[in-house]
């Protein structure tokens, strides 16, 4: 492997990278505070991305280019973020005191609602999104070209990262849920409002997974309704190789997942046919080798 | 409403009767259960042939229920991928025809020892964790078959096995619909006996209990790992033996008939069923079988399928978390 090419792919795993990361944020968010695992979660990264594409198409006519881009990610990340807290209002809080299979099957169900919403009021058509903007504009670095898009997403996924970061260790907020992944019968006791950070946590995640979503749209320049299931195993193997319900974990798990995959593919077995597999073979071995992930705490399991 | 709420009860009240009259009464339900299998094994005499196919397309969905049951209904387990060992069980037979020359009836123990194989490679590193952990890992996995199918030569890539040979059994080449209504008939009845014997049994009722209490069936001496293990390899089993023979009924198999909605169908059949409860997993699977059949032609219906049927899960889960038609608890 020459060096341009082993540059390339690290700046492609970065940027595959980065969707992960923040996709699998909101699954390890929410399985840290509930213990479920929301299969919704990549239907409402697919969400995200329609409302981006419909929101930039109305917008585009008077905020063409990056502000009009910029509004579009906000209003998906609003649309998605009521969307995720109606889920959990209607569907899951009803059940949190049910065994944790109803709550899984109760979870695959929201998850087939929305995509196949979503699969008839699209007619099963990939939509393309025009962004308006110069896709191979970028800079040279190193004897390879870099886009200014894949810097921007690699960047603006770092920053809401950061905040996220800062919001989970510094605020009010963030400390009650980091209290109620220990322990939600003492938070009840202390005062905390249990079912509504449960709700502000599914906003979060959902929110993150949009602006995941609305940046897909813009390179991958279109958007399908089933786009949600392969990225949704895949977030949650991101997840599981940081160590499910760890923030840091999944940020370094959707990295991690995102490097291997671009350089996977680059040897001569796997190809891009088989790179799907290839994630997938990594997320049985993590689990026989390493199942509580590289920062997760080893754990019994709870009732 | 208290207006319409009584009428139904009123309305309702023969068949809470007959109901009552057959869960009471063992007499009353085996002259039920004799008169619908006599029904079943009469059919194809009155019946069209497009009947047949439909009451087929049943029963190979009671075969995929009934093996899947064991995982969900009795261990409770979350099997997403269950697709995927019916695929095994489909495609090794169709290579052990194809490429090997075996005969169908030698292939079978192949399928079974492959259904084996892939269980404990999947089953052994995720059981020991967290139970949830499973239905990610059999998502995965049933992706990984799935894309293996696709593009390997000896699975033919894309377009799968074609014109594999039919089976005989006592000289007689199993070439129509009918052979294949009986075939399916003899094996639903045996899958049924196989669910009756595990669920009357040690073992069924160690299932039951880490079904219902993990922490408390490891307490009382249970290996739970070990079990689950179990329970999802003879899951694993029934399934791949199920494929084994839709292989051969349908002389041809493709990558296509073994996605995330045929597992789904499948979960959804034996959990809207009744969890566990064999009656309810068999009118599950006939109700998932038959209802596509009624609505094929009403274009918009067909389409909303699936988001019925989600919108069915989470009220069905909300409301009755153990099912339709669910298990009567014993005092």
């Amino acid at each position: 492997m020459s060096l341009e090419i082993v540059l390339e792919q690290l700046v492609n795993g970065l940027v595959l990278g980065s969707f992960y990361a923040l996709v699998a944020l909101g699954y390890s968010m929410v399985y840290g505070i509930i213990k479920l695992l929301n299969f919704a979660h990549g239907d409402i990264y697919m969400t995200g991305a329609f409302v981006c594409l419909s929101a930039f198409g109305v917008l585009s006519g008077f905020l063409p280019g990056v502000p009009g881009i910029i509004v579009s990610i906000l209003i998906a990340m609003l649309i998605s973020g009521v969307l995720g807290y109606m889920t959990q209002r209607f569907a899951y809080r009803p059940l949190l005191g049910a065994p944790r299979l109803s709550l899984l099957i109760t979870a695959i169900g929201v998850s087939l609602v929305i995509y196949n919403t979503v699969m008839v009021v699209t007619n099963s058509q990939p939509l393309s999104f025009q962004s308006g903007l110069n896709n191979t504009a970028g800079i040279r670095f190193g004897g390879i070209d870099i886009s200014y898009i894949k810097i921007v997403l690699v960047a603006v996924s770092a920053l809401v990262m950061t905040g996220l970061n800062l919001f989970i260790n510094r605020t009010m907020a963030g400390r009650a849920m980091r209290a109620i992944s220990q322990d939600q019968d003492t938070c009840r006791l202390m005062g905390i409002h249990v079912s509504r950070i449960i709700g502000l946590t599914f906003i979060l995640g959902s929110a993150l997974a949009a602006v995941a979503g609305g940046m897909a749209c813009v390179y991958y320049g279109n958007v399908r309704f089933n786009m949600g299931y392969i990225i949704g195993i895949k977030a949650f193997t991101a997840s599981v190789i940081g160590g499910i319900g760890s923030i840091p974990g999944a940020m370094l798990g959707g990295l991690l997942l995102g490097l291997l995959e671009s350089f996977g593919t680059q040897l001569e077995f796997v190809g891009s046919a088989w790179k799907d597999v290839f994630a997938f073979g990594i997320l049985i071995l993590i689990l026989i080798l390493k199942p509580n992930g590289l920062m997760g705490k080893s754990e019994v399991e709870r009732m | 409403m208290g207006f319409i709420k009584q009428t139904c009860h009123t309305a309702l009240k023969p068949v809470r009767q007959a109901y009552g009259l057959l869960s009471e009464n063992k007499r009353v339900q085996y002259i039920v259960c004799a008169a619908l299998f006599a029904a079943m094994v009469a059919g194809p005499l009155f019946l069209g042939r497009y009947v047949i196919g439909v009451m087929w397309d049943a029963m190979f969905y009671m075969l995929l229920a009934l093996g899947l049951n064991i995982i969900v209904g009795y261990c409770g387990l979350c099997d997403l991928g269950y697709a995927a060992k019916f695929a095994i069980g489909a495609y090794t037979t169709g290579i052990c025809i194809q490429t090997f020359g075996l005969s169908f009836w030698l292939s079978l123990p192949v399928s079974v020892v492959m259904a084996i194989i892939t269980a404990v490679l999947i089953g052994a590193p995720t059981l020991k964790l967290r139970s949830d952990y499973l239905a990610i890992v059999t998502l995965g996995f049933a992706e990984i078959v799935r894309i293996t199918a696709r593009n390997l030569e000896i699975t033919g890539k894309a377009t799968g096995l074609h014109s594999i040979e039919r089976p005989s059994l006592f000289g007689l080449q199993l070439t129509k619909t009918e052979h294949w209504y009986y075939v399916f008939l003899v094996l639903v009845v045996a899958f049924i006996f196989i669910s009756y014997r595990i669920r009357n049994s040690r073992f069924g009722r160690a299932l039951a209990y880490i079904r219902e209490d993990e922490d408390a069936a490891q307490a009382m001496g249970v290996n739970t790992t070990r079990y689950k293990l179990y329970a999802y390899m003879i899951g694993a089993v029934l399934g791949g033996i199920t494929g084994s023979f839709y292989a051969v009924r349908m002389a041809s198999i493709s990558p296509t008939t073994f996605d995330f909605n045929q597992s789904a169908n499948i979960l959804l059949a034996v959990i809207l069923g009744g969890m566990g409860k064999i009656p309810g997993v068999l009118a599950g699977a006939a109700f998932f079988a038959i209802f596509p059949e009624l609505f094929r032609d009403i274009p918009v219906v067909g389409d909303m399928r699936m988001l019925f049927f989600g919108l069915l899960l989470v009220v069905v889960m909300i409301l009755r978390p153990q099912g339709l038609w669910p298990e009567r608890k014993k005092r």
